[in-house]
């Protein structure tokens, strides 16, 4: 097993890329299997018996697993029971655990990945390339993942794949390989060598370690959030509540983290908050003014900044040039327009003035969001939110799939403005994240706020177990046996 | 990045060009297929499209066209395909029609007036389909078919005599009440004996500056423009999704409320069963022709306006007329065709570009690090 680390835009997923045939490289020689290959295209790639998992699945939502496991592949076993059975056989024998008949809607991100994993066997392959394969994952799937892809090895298969998080690689891989700007910095073995020391690799200087900051909570309440409850009807037309009397106050100068599994309701509590969806009851009140019914402009205007989950879903526009993605979400606010009228000119000011203030490498703000990698779309995105002095930062994983380096920056970014006043509301699956940036934690589960927790004294473990619902109220440490640092 | 711009402008010329030679090719082999000799028909067609008279055909022509195009472009622009422009403008020139027959007013009052009343029954009409894709998720698509067939109906029945139609006795003709000779829009005269070119042309011009600049300098447009290229982008953004669909039909049906206008107020002066047909559906070619943007709009109403021409000629010199037709669909599917792969192309390739100089960035950077 073989892990590739770097920073966004270091040109780990370009490599990937051209050993799996969707880029020429322009010099240089791979070799497959002890012989000199030239991989045009993927069909190249899987012919050669490399196979590749993205990053975003590549699954038709509404056929069922084996239909999206056959599909392309219709030749190697038809797609009838001779296909069923073989689909079973690679499940068993990798212990996959795959349902053959299940529709992908119905699946959570983990089965779906185990279904990438699984069509890319089905095609042969005894190469499998990983790209960044557990950041969408919560902490426990993680672990199954990596048992997974221990059985793979462990049948002499060879696994490549791409991380941010150190932890997991010097836990799982076999060898490391460090890039850097497009070039290899390091090869190094896990036991020889320390997550700090990888890190300073990566970013080829040493790292601002996280410290623990005084606290800056004031008693001013900013954002109260009130029995806020939120039903949603499902696809069999029943309703099923989705926020259950959700409390929670932020004070200025506050960060409150949420904890929890994903798909507990953590999506629709931000969603309710930004008001892109309506709740059914309960308040939602900004600085004194009731917003719960309010539209998302307003509360825009109100001073909410926003760090959506899913930037390529609902921060970016990609198609559009980096300085019409910063006028984005702000475009009744200056710089972006006067009146009723747009101002380019201020915008693209501007938009030069985030790219170089937060380190956005682009080769200028007239190309497309899409060309830019993930570290650098989203320090666009919290620059761009910063710029208009929000009052109320709503961060949904801010870091998530971002490397270390801008990882720390973001960090930096959201103390600082939480030292001037800043409220945060933090989501995140990273566990260290979360302990580490928040002032006052608390844990989700089924909708509803089961646990609230003292960061300062909690450990990744106890809040896991609170995650899963095996603990609720607020999470003591225990003051015997100090609990296993991550 | 001057360079990028450059390429950009390339490839948007590359795309439409490649179209066209790929229809003609197409065309050429069609006639060849059916014995006739392609060359020949072409020539014809560029000599007779031309000539001067035929140049003020293309002119009267495109004004209609064009308006019809920036109709539908309104909806591709925030990915609504408002296929009913076709039932919105002609069941809004029927009434603005009968309207300006019922009514004796000044010029400067009357014009306006017959406009307004067509801009916005085009309005009502297409924010049916907004209203019903709003509150009940019927698809753009499926309403605005359904309701190209009621304004026909519509009209049909109210184009009666005794309704809103008059029985012309000497010919035997129903039609809307003449419009009074002082509603008749002006006109620019042409040299000679030439007919001359309809005054309206000079409203599409405006009409095309006011598309430009809502879409591309105002808040409003760019709230539109971001709902066309991500919804949920937009929705988190603060965009009123649902208000945003209403509107654009709205203005959609608006501006498909004036591409009757130019027949009635500068050609026929009434509305006759064989009123002009189609015309919606031509706009949609042309906006796809002209990627949305009013300059190539402009152009492929143009185009459009000098095929039919030639298609007329044609006739005369032994070929059918319909090669004309299979030319068009050629070119619409050629076009819709050659965006695609050149807007792929222009994606790969910046994101190639970007790649190459942020690694040159890079190298530079670290040479200066060794360096020091």
């Amino acid at each position: 097993m073989h892990a590739l680390v770097g920073e966004n835009g270091a040109g780990k997923s370009t490599l990937m890329k051209i050993l799996y045939g969707m880029q020429r490289p322009d010099e240089g020689t791979i070799a497959l299997h002890g012989e000199e290959v030239e991989l045009h295209s993927p069909a190249d790639a899987i012919a050669r018996r490399v196979g590749m998992v993205h990053q975003h699945f590549m699954l038709a939502d509404y056929l069922t697993v084996l239909e999206n496991i056959v599909l392309g592949a219709e030749r190697l076993h038809g797609i009838g029971a001779r296909a069923r059975a073989r689909v079973r056989e690679i499940s068993e024998a990798y212990g996959l655990g795959v349902r053959p008949d299940a529709l992908v809607e119905d699946l959570g991100v983990a089965d779906r990945q185990r279904v990438e994993i699984l069509k890319v066997l089905y095609r042969g392959a005894r190469v499998l390339i990983l790209d960044e394969p557990t950041a969408v994952l919560a902490p426990q799937e993680v672990d199954a993942l990596f048992d997974n892809l221990r059985e793979l090895t462990a049948e002499g298969l060879t696994v490549i794949f791409i991380s941010h998080k150190l932890g997991e690689v010097l836990s799982v891989a076999d060898d490391i390989t460090v890039i850097r700007r497009g070039t290899t910095v390091a090869s190094v073995e896990p036991s020889r060598t320390t997550a700090k020391r990888l890190a300073e690799l990566m970013v080829g200087s040493e790292l601002p370690s996280p410290q623990t900051c005084q606290s800056t909570v004031t008693d001013v309440e900013l954002l109260r959030v009130a029995d806020l409850r939120l039903s949603v009807v499902d696809a069999d037309g029943v309703s099923r509540p989705v926020l259950d009397d959700i409390d929670l106050t932020i004070r200025k100068g506050e960060v409150l983290g949420i904890a929890g599994v994903e798909g507990n309701g953590q999506a629709e509590l931000v969603e309710a908050i930004m008001g892109m969806r309506d709740p059914d009851g309960g308040t939602i009140t900004l600085d004194v003014r009731d917003i719960s019914h309010a539209p998302t402009r307003a509360r825009r205007e109100g001073g909410i900044g926003y760090i959506p989950e899913d930037r390529h879903r609902h921060a970016l526009l990609l198609e559009a040039p980096l300085w019409e993605n910063r006028i984005l979400g702000h475009v009744t606010e200056a710089p972006n327009s006067r009146g009723w009228l747009l101002d380019p000119k201020a915008a693209r000011r501007d938009t030069e003035r985030i790219v170089a203030e937060y380190d956005v490498r682009t080769p200028g703000i007239e190309v497309t969001a899409a060309s830019l990698s993930g570290g650098n779309q989203q320090k666009l995105i919290v620059g761009r939110e910063m710029s208009h002095l929000p009052k109320l930062l709503i961060a949904a994983h801010p870091t998530r799939g971002v490397d270390v380096g801008a990882q720390a920056q973001i960090w930096d970014q959201i103390r600082a403005a939480r030292g001037e006043g800043l409220a945060v509301l933090l989501i995140s699956a990273d566990l260290d994240e979360l302990i580490g940036l928040s002032d006052t934690l608390r844990v989700m589960y089924r909708g509803r706020l089961v646990a609230d927790a003292d960061p300062a004294s909690i450990t990744p473990e106890e809040l896991g177990s609170a995650m899963t619902g095996a603990a609720s109220g607020h999470l003591e440490h225990p003051t015997d046996g100090p609990g296993e640092g991550r | 990045m001057k360079k990028f711009d450059k390429e950009r402008v390339l490839l948007a010329i590359a795309a439409p060009a490649l179209a066209l030679v790929a229809a003609f090719t197409v065309t050429a082999l069609v006639l060849l297929a059916t014995g006739k000799e392609p060359l020949n028909a072409f020539g014809v067609m560029f000599e007779y499209g031309s000539k001067a008279d035929s140049q003020v055909y293309i002119l009267n022509k495109a004004t209609t066209y064009y308006l019809a195009g920036l109709a539908v472009a309104i909806g591709f622009r925030m990915n609504l395909f408002n296929i009913g422009v076709d039932g919105q403008y002609r069941l809004s020139a029927f009434i603005a029609a009968a309207a300006g027959g019922a009514m004796n007013l000044p010029g400067l009052v009357q014009i306006p007036l017959i406009i307004l009343v067509a801009m916005l029954v085009g309005a009502m009409w297409a924010s049916i389909t907004g209203l019903l894709k709003v509150y009940r998720g019927v698809s753009e698509v499926i309403s605005t078919i359904m309701l190209n067939s009621l304004a026909t109906a519509l009209i049909s029945y109210l184009l009666v005599d005794g309704r809103l139609g008059v029985l012309d006795s000497d010919t035997n003709i129903v039609s809307t009440e003449p419009l009074p000779e002082s509603s008749h829009f002006f006109t620019i005269p042409t040299c000679g004996d030439l007919d001359p070119i309809w005054g309206f042309l000079v409203v599409a011009v405006l009409a095309g500056c006011a598309f430009w600049f809502v879409l591309g300098r105002t808040r409003f447009g760019f709230d539109l423009r971001s709902v066309g290229r991500s919804e949920p982008a937009a929705q988190a953004s603060g965009v009123g999704v649902k208000r945003m669909i209403v509107t654009s039909m709205v203005l959609s049906g608006a501006m498909a409320g004036l591409v009757g206008m130019p027949t009635v107020l500068n050609d026929t002066h009434q509305f006759t069963a064989d009123f002009p047909l189609g015309v919606g559906f031509t706009g949609i070619a042309v906006a796809l022709l002209g990627r949305n943007h009013p300059v190539g709009i402009a152009l492929g109403a143009l185009l459009w306006g000098f095929l039919e021409r030639g298609a007329n000629r044609l006739e005369f010199e032994g070929y059918d007329k319909e090669i004309v037709g299979v030319m068009q669909g050629v070119i619409v599917l050629c076009v819709v065709i050659a965006y695609e792969l050149v807007r792929r192309f222009g994606i790969k390739r910046q994101q190639q570009r970007v790649g190459a100089e942020l690694a040159q960035q890079a190298v530079n950077l670290t040479r200066r690090e060794v360096a020091q």
